[in-house]
């Protein structure tokens, strides 16, 4: 691959053709992919464009078994992301991408697989639970761990709801806090850690969320014999280009678009939770 | 003319009435020709038809936060070495429009620009500058992209090299080891052979562009024990006058051991985070990506246009800035250059040129942080 700057610095429009409401402040859009496809490894992001707006990186959140759409679930932080809030079906978007690094799911067939993700951070986890659920036989035990922050924070509740009801996924759900009438689990997600059981000589974890979740899930998944490389997470920083030229996404050694977002912990360790590097 | 044509790597001595001859050459071959100039008060890179536009007589005076251009006695052409501006801003121009966009209805045409590189011809590179493009080249041609816009110029730009033969204040490339003389990385290199009443330059050709070149103009063939024996001797003495050492040996401990060193918190109480070292540097590449749109939302284009670490928005994401103090700003700069750089792109960032040192405006010096550092390792 080596592609030119401007081909990958030019957004492709794509025809919103679904649009849904996840949360008060979190929804998913399904575009119908440019003519170059949409093929992506799970965890890679794109780069999306609000016309006259601007454009920010976003993971992509649907099925890499499925090229007929591409899915991103967005939460409005920003003056981009909460200008894409009021888009609806049948508006376009630009797209450029995909980029980055990704969850290994390939070379991870026989292992045991364990997701742990904070908030918005189940959307970018969402492509490898999928591959691993449509090649299900080829995977041992597979857990997730979603923390949010309220129950109506939650996403793809309906998705949740069904996963729950499957015999060959363990999933728990907690959330910060709640009002009468959860009747599910209250606390960081790190709380759940006590009830699962890994066998750490075949588990494999990826972690997506918030730095210091994924901080406190490192420890405990160290306390449960974890090792640095059977550990993935997924970083953050600002992105402009996308490509590893503009330089802001930098972390250390590391250009968080290209060698990131997905990075083997024994690659980052030294870099992870480092104040203000 | 009945000479042998020349070859790369061979010696040749132009007199100083015949230069005049490579700037037409290169004008008549279809190129723009860049080289030094003086402007405000100081020496700068612009478009260069004759020698006689050329700085003659000036030397510079370089010190941290100072820079003064000074008549000199002898009437050199080159007695001065680098300025505020670096070739970068020719090959990695400091804004640049990426596409333009109409609305379309619903949605939007996006027309990307068309190749406009230039040809130039660079006319007194310094070894240190030549060690800088080369950085470029390796930040500019990553694993898995390549820049258009930087190597659409690059591979078509000529280099004519000027070896230095006097340092300035600020100078530290003996220590980086890219300099005073140029190497490779050159079409053309002179070195300004000036005394005892003779003015010429030993020319060495680098390239068969740089033959093809030389081949056009009067030239004379260089004698081994005046004209090398000087241009060596010059080159010698350069090695020996550098304003400024950096020992290279340890670097790495700025990073890995220091990264809370007390030194990073007095350096910022100097530190005005401007953002010129950042400007003035000739490997510094980082960009923003920035949007406009017409008020009528039918119209955007989007541009990038190079940035700064020194900035608080180049970190931000949302919640905050990831680096919200000055302190770690300047941190992040200097282990760039001198450490991380080195994982990035096999290379340090540093090519000793100086300019961060001359153009701060506070005078925080690079070799002087990084020695605080290296010399009294934080052992708390």
């Amino acid at each position: 691959m080596n592609a030119l700057i401007r081909d990958q610095m030019s957004p492709a429009a794509c025809v919103i053709q679904r649009f849904k409401k996840e949360t008060q402040d979190t929804f998913t859009i399904e575009l119908s992919p440019p003519v170059e496809g949409s093929s992506f490894h799970p965890g890679q992001f794109n780069m999306l464009y609000m016309y006259g707006v601007g454009e920010v990186p976003i993971s992509i959140s649907g099925d890499p078994g499925d090229t007929d759409r591409i899915i991103h679930t967005i939460r409005a932080y920003g003056a981009v992301t909460s200008r894409m809030m009021t888009l609806k079906k049948q508006d376009m978007i630009g797209v450029r991408g995909p980029f980055g690094s990704h969850w290994p799911v390939e070379d991870l067939a026989g292992r045991d697989i364990l997701f742990v993700a904070g908030g918005i951070g189940i959307a970018p986890l969402r492509p490898a639970l999928f591959h691993i659920l449509n090649n299900r036989a080829r995977y041992g035990k597979v857990l997730l761990l979603y923390g949010e922050r309220t129950p109506g924070d939650l996403i793809y509740r309906n998705q949740i709801e069904r996963w729950r009801g499957r015999f060959d996924l363990e999933l728990e759900v907690t959330v910060d806090s709640a009002r009468e009438g959860w009747r599910g689990n209250v606390g960081v997600v790190t709380t759940l850690m006590p009830r699962i059981v890994l066998d750490p000589s075949n588990t494999f974890a990826m972690l997506c969320g918030p730095e210091i979740m994924m901080h406190y899930t490192l420890q405990e998944l160290m306390k449960k014999g974890l090792k640095d490389d059977q550990i993935y997470i997924s970083m953050e920083r600002n992105m402009r280009c996308g490509i590893g030229f503009c330089g802001h996404c930098q972390l250390g050694t590391a250009f968080v678009c290209k060698d990131g977002p997905v990075f083997l912990l024994s690659q980052v360790k030294h870099l992870f939770r480092k104040r203000e590097l | 003319m009945t000479k042998n044509p020349l070859k790369v790597a061979d010696e040749v001595v132009i007199e100083r009435d015949d230069l005049q001859q490579i700037l037409q050459v290169l004008g008549d071959d279809g190129y723009q020709t860049i080289g030094p100039v003086i402007r405000e008060g100081s020496m700068e890179y612009g478009e260069l038809k004759t020698v006689a536009q050329l700085p003659i007589g000036w030397r510079d005076e370089q010190g941290p936060g100072t820079y003064r251009l000074k008549k000199s006695e002898a009437p050199s052409l080159f007695g001065y070495v680098v300025g505020a501006h670096s070739w970068k801003r020719y090959l990695y121009p400091s804004i640049a429009r990426l596409w333009r966009s109409e609305r379309d209805g619903s949605g939007f045409r996006v027309s990307e620009e068309k190749d406009q590189s230039h040809v130039y011809a660079f006319f007194g590179v310094r070894s240190c500058e030549i060690s800088a493009i080369d950085v470029l080249d390796r930040v500019f041609n990553n694993e898995q992209f390549s820049d258009s816009i930087y190597n659409g110029i690059r591979k078509k730009a000529f280099i004519l090299a000027v070896n230095c033969t006097s340092p300035a204040g600020t100078c530290f490339c003996a220590s980086m080891n890219t300099g005073p003389r140029a190497k490779t990385g050159f079409d053309i290199a002179l070195t300004e052979l000036l005394d005892n009443g003779r003015h010429c330059f030993l020319a060495e050709v680098g390239s068969e562009r740089g033959a093809s070149v030389l081949n056009k103009v009067t030239f004379r063939a260089a004698g081994e024990e005046d004209d090398k024996a000087l241009a060596r001797g010059l080159l010698e003495g350069a090695l020996r006058q550098m304003g400024r050492t950096l020992d290279t040996s340890n670097l790495k401990t700025i990073f890995s051991d220091n990264f809370d060193h007390p030194q990073w918190e007095k350096v910022s109480g100097r530190c005005l985070t401007c953002g010129n070292c950042t400007m003035v540097c000739p490997t510094c590449f980082c960009h923003s990506i920035e949007d406009k749109t017409a008020l009528d939302g039918q119209y955007a284009e989007r541009w990038r246009k190079w940035d700064s670490c020194f900035t608080k928005d180049f970190s931000y994401i949302h919640g905050g800035s990831i680096r919200s103090s000055e302190k770690s700003r300047y941190r992040q700069w200097l282990t760039h250059k001198l450490v991380t750089w080195m994982e990035q792109f096999g290379t340090l960032g540093c090519v000793g040129c100086g300019r961060c040192i001359t153009w701060c405006p506070v005078g925080i010096d690079i070799t002087e942080e990084a020695k605080a550092i290296m010399e009294k390792p934080n052992t708390l």
